[in-house]
């Protein structure tokens, strides 16, 4: 594109009004591995999927545990992101610490969008390059939020970002106005099937995908692979015998994949090392 | 001109006891729960007694403030270490973390006599033993507080470990069963309580074993 003259340095604006330093970091975001987020009243899951440098190697850590009530996906540089998630643990240790309560969410991101817009006004510094999906309980409720490293954020009510997240966020769109009310079973079978989305051909299996929830009884956690294998093979059983109906054209191939590698392809694939 | 003297002081001792018992595989903390300044009781029911990690139990008598304070930076310091590591303090990390917290204030220390208890690696019970500023030591038994005068020699008639100075080398731990453990800290504190007017009222008893981590409580006298 036409951006080179005014892309030097972040401290310098375009013409046109814009930072392309701090467009080429939401870029980074884009060419990461894709992260999902979905909210119901009363839970919120993410998910995200893993994608190894070679198959020697084994997958990047993507989803941080930041507290208790809180837990975040990041797509982008995901240096940047274990950073940011050290930043979070530490400010909620903080918060909790003198206030003995946990830290609301929407205070963490505004901190946290702070942090990141810093980046964007000094001349030494350089954008984050990661794209954070924040996901906490507290007393307004369940809250899923977006902060890039814009400095902006934004709540949503289910998301996705990192390469192919298009095809997720579509399978989100059509559905989202049901999660309000979703049971969390539901809620981490849309989840997982919005992920099925951005593998587009790939088989779902437990090895490729991580998922984690947070509710309110129920402390931030990663599931373990087997039980996210269980619930792939219980819905993909479900979506055999419903045919593709529900699920979108793109995926046609998906079902027939499904009929073939059902029950017989539990945790093949490249052994992740193990969180 | 005399130097001048403080009318204040940053302490106060709020009384009460510690002890805890190593054994085999389950390690015994109790605290009686009297707070008192002076020769005035604040309250009957007040916990010395924390958990710092699921096999990590301190139990901290001296100036409940400060015990407090100390309380929630190792908890604070437990959560960091479950981010970094994936999983929770063992009880020796956690002897030596609270030894070089205690350390940290050399200068204007921490008034809280702790003993920590708990289960080791190997699902042995340990009980370490500190100073205000961290001095530290694995033990099979210790007391702390206002009653430990007390309750220390009659410990040492009951389980005396063998010195460590004899060979072959001896464990420091318990021969008692996980019952006889609480049964004794029971006699130990009822005797305290009659001697000690800064122990008395209830008696927080907590076990830590393979099966985990169970509170028991016994009443005292309140006088």
């Amino acid at each position: 594109m036409f951006r080179n003259q005014y892309d030097t340095d972040v401290t310098t604006w375009s013409p046109a009004g814009r930072l392309f330093q701090v467009e080429y970091a939401m870029e980074a975001v884009k060419q990461g591995s894709a992260a999902i987020g979905l909210r119901s009243k009363t839970h919120v899951v993410l998910a995200c999927v893993n994608k190894a440098n070679s198959e020697l190697s084994s997958y990047q850590k993507k989803i941080f545990k930041v507290d208790d009530h809180i837990g975040v996906a990041i797509a982008g540089l995901t240096a940047d992101g274990r950073v940011l998630s050290r930043y979070m643990r530490s400010e909620c240790i903080n918060y909790n610490y003198t206030y003995e309560s946990p830290l609301p969410v929407g205070r963490l991101v505004v901190q946290l969008a702070d942090k990141a817009q810093v980046c964007t006004q000094r001349s030494w510094k350089r954008p984050y390059g990661v794209g954070l999906l924040v996901a906490g309980l507290d007393e307004s409720g369940a809250h899923l939020y977006y902060n890039c490293p814009s400095g902006n954020y934004f709540e949503y009510q289910a998301f996705a970002i990192g390469s192919r997240s298009q095809a997720a966020k579509t399978y989100l769109e059509r559905r989202f106005e049901n999660f309000k009310d979703s049971s969390r079973e539901d809620l981490i079978k849309d989840a997982l099937i919005a992920t099925r989305e951005s593998l587009q051909g790939e088989k779902l299996r437990s090895s490729i995908c991580t998922i984690a929830v947070v509710g309110a009884e129920e402390p931030f956690h990663i599931l373990d692979q087997e039980t996210v294998q269980q619930l792939i093979d219980a819905f993909e059983i479900v979506a055999e015998e419903e045919g593709p109906a529900s699920e979108p054209g793109a995926a046609a191939d998906e079902g027939a994949a499904a009929e073939e590698g059902a029950g017989a392809d539990q945790g093949s694939g490249a052994a992740p090392m193990d969180i | 001109m005399t130097k001048q003297q403080a009318n204040w002081s940053p302490y106060d001792n709020n009384g009460g006891s510690c002890v805890a018992i190593a054994g085999a595989d389950y390690c015994v903390v109790a605290a009686d729960t009297r707070m008192s300044t002076g020769y005035n009781i604040l309250t009957r029911d007040y916990s010395k007694i924390c958990k710092l990690a699921d096999k990590a139990v301190m139990a901290s008598s001296g100036f409940q403030a400060d015990v407090k304070a100390l309380q929630k930076l190792l908890a604070a310091r437990h959560l960091i270490y479950q981010h970094q590591h994936n999983k929770q303090m063992s009880c020796p990390a956690m002897a030596q973390l609270l030894s070089n917290t205690l350390y940290y204030k050399r200068f204007f220390p921490y008034y809280s006599f702790n003993v920590l208890g708990g289960l080791d690696n190997e699902g042995k019970g340990c009980v370490f033993t500190y100073d205000a500023v961290g001095s530290y030591e694995r033990v099979g038994y210790s007391s702390q507080g206002s009653g430990s005068t007390l309750i220390m020699p009659f410990l040492d008639n009951q389980l005396k470990s063998p010195s460590p100075l004899l060979l072959p080398a001896q464990d420091a731990v318990t021969p008692l069963s996980e019952a006889e453990a609480v049964d004794l800290v029971k006699t130990v504190f009822a005797s305290a309580t009659e001697r000690d007017i800064y122990t008395g009222d209830k008696l927080e008893i907590v076990v830590l074993n393979a099966d985990g981590i169970r509170r028991e409580y016994m009443e005292l006298r309140k006088d």
